[in-house]
């Protein structure tokens, strides 16, 4: 899929964020371009996930700055969810849809041009191997089935931001291989990623950012 | 505008697909109405004097027994973190949602009614005001019951602690609704109970997607 982006830039500038009472991390910054990446590195419960939140707008970090294009991400949420695609821990496929029905969902939400949508629906289905799968009901994917489905989203609209929250859980190495490759064209596309993992992703040029070096340790009075 | 539509679009088949949340709704109410005459004793004239009130009190209960669905599949499988990252304002979505709720639920009640109303021998100069309450009346408890929906995601017997929160909100409905349709049965004009219910839909249609868009996002957070 080849798409025109102006270059643009993710920035985040002395980030903070508390979570139950407790500093997850503090002082965090990087800068993104476009076709650049991020992998966030760090042992369970470092924020990583926590992170990929604040960045894609659903905590509010407690201090600091996200930018896009130099602009405050706060001043204008709907659009920084339009050039966002989020992916979590959960899957969101309804049992009862079809995997097409899924996946058609949301790219009209994203994307409301019905037509563009739906050729792009059926080009992310074939990329991640759903073709087949495309009307069976969501309760019969196995987890990995319902991960690609979830990971076809990326496709099925374009957006320049991915946040990927340990994407590869649950696929099999063919399809990690799959994913390698979306990544790789969506960021020679002018697409950005930031994602956190603990298995091994081959992103040639990826950034790295260890989440253990910017918790706070508390001191005890 | 086609967001909303889409989301309003998906709710509906997805109940239509699962089938048993309308089916239950109306079900609760019939049988709840039926129980009445048992209790009191088939006296016309007993009957007919608590008809409204039993109507609306049992439509009231049974609007009520949807509302935990109406967000939470969504936030168990993630749904609802991407809906609140989708580039419509989140009241938008949140309105969908509502609209949806009601046609599922509102709806089917506001036509079983009148039937029942034949069952307890309400007097027939009341029915078109017991359709005209309904039909004011039932919006603005999914409104209303949307935001104590919102409110008590997340929490354990949710079930219990929004009937707990939102009983009370539903209490000027009542008032309202039976004082219609007495007026209508004993002659008088019952325009002013109308345009109260009005007025209340009106204020809800404005106020109750916004509210419960923020208590989404505090949920999430």
């Amino acid at each position: 899929m080849v798409r025109a982006m102006s270059d643009s830039t993710f920035s985040a500038k002395d980030l903070a964020c508390v979570r139950g009472g407790r500093v997850v991390f503090a002082g965090l910054g990087f800068s993104l371009a476009t076709g650049g990446a991020l992998v966030l590195l760090g042992p369970n419960g470092s924020g990583k996930s926590s992170l990929l939140r604040v960045l894609a707008g659903l905590l509010k970090p407690a201090h600091g700055l996200l930018a896009w294009d130099g602009r405050p991400i706060a001043e204008d949420p709907e659009a920084h969810a339009a050039r966002t695609h989020y992916l979590g821990h959960h899957d969101a496929v309804k049992p009862v849809l079809s995997v097409a029905e899924n996946l058609r969902f949301w790219a009209h939400l994203h994307d409301p041009h019905a037509e563009r949508a739906g050729r792009a629906v059926d080009a992310a289905l074939a990329r991640f191997g759903l073709a087949r799968l495309a009307t069976i009901p969501g309760k019969m994917l196995s987890a990995g089935q319902k991960r690609r489905t979830n990971l076809a989203r990326l496709l099925a609209a374009p957006s320049p931001l991915w946040l990927l929250d340990e994407p590869t859980t649950a696929l099999d190495k063919a399809s990690i291989r799959v994913l390698e490759d979306v990544l790789a064209e969506h960021r020679a596309g002018g697409g950005m990623v930031v994602l956190s993992t603990h298995a091994d992703i081959n992103m040639p040029g990826a950034a790295e950012l260890h989440l253990d070096r910017f918790s706070v340790r508390e001191e005890l009075p | 505008m086609n967001r909303f539509l889409e989301v309003v679009r998906r709710d509906l088949r997805l109940a239509l697909r699962q089938g048993s949340d309308s089916v239950m709704v109306v079900t609760f109410f019939v049988l709840t109405v039926v129980l009445f005459p048992f209790g009191i004793g088939p006296e016309v004239n007993v009957l007919e004097r608590v008809s409204a009130g039993v109507l609306m009190v049992t439509a009231l209960l049974a609007s009520m027994l949807s509302l935990d669905r109406l967000f939470q599949a969504d936030y168990e499988d993630g749904s609802l973190e991407l809906l609140v990252l989708t580039p419509a304002p989140l009241g938008v979505v949140v309105a969908a949602k509502m609209l949806a709720h009601w046609l599922t639920t509102g709806l089917p009640l506001m036509i079983a009614a009148p039937v029942l109303a034949v069952l307890l021998h309400m007097h027939e100069d009341g029915f078109l005001t017991l359709l005209a309450a309904m039909a004011l009346g039932t919006p603005v408890l999914s409104l209303v019951g949307g935001i104590g929906a919102a409110l008590v995601l997340g929490a354990r017997r949710g079930g219990v602690l929004l009937s707990l929160l939102i009983l009370p909100l539903y209490v000027p409905v009542l008032i309202f609704g039976v004082g219609a349709i007495d007026a209508a049965v004993q002659g008088m004009s019952a325009k002013p109970h109308l345009l109260i219910l009005s007025a209340m839909l009106a204020a809800a249609l404005v106020l109750a997607p916004w509210a419960s868009a923020a208590a989404l996002r505090q949920a999430l957070e």
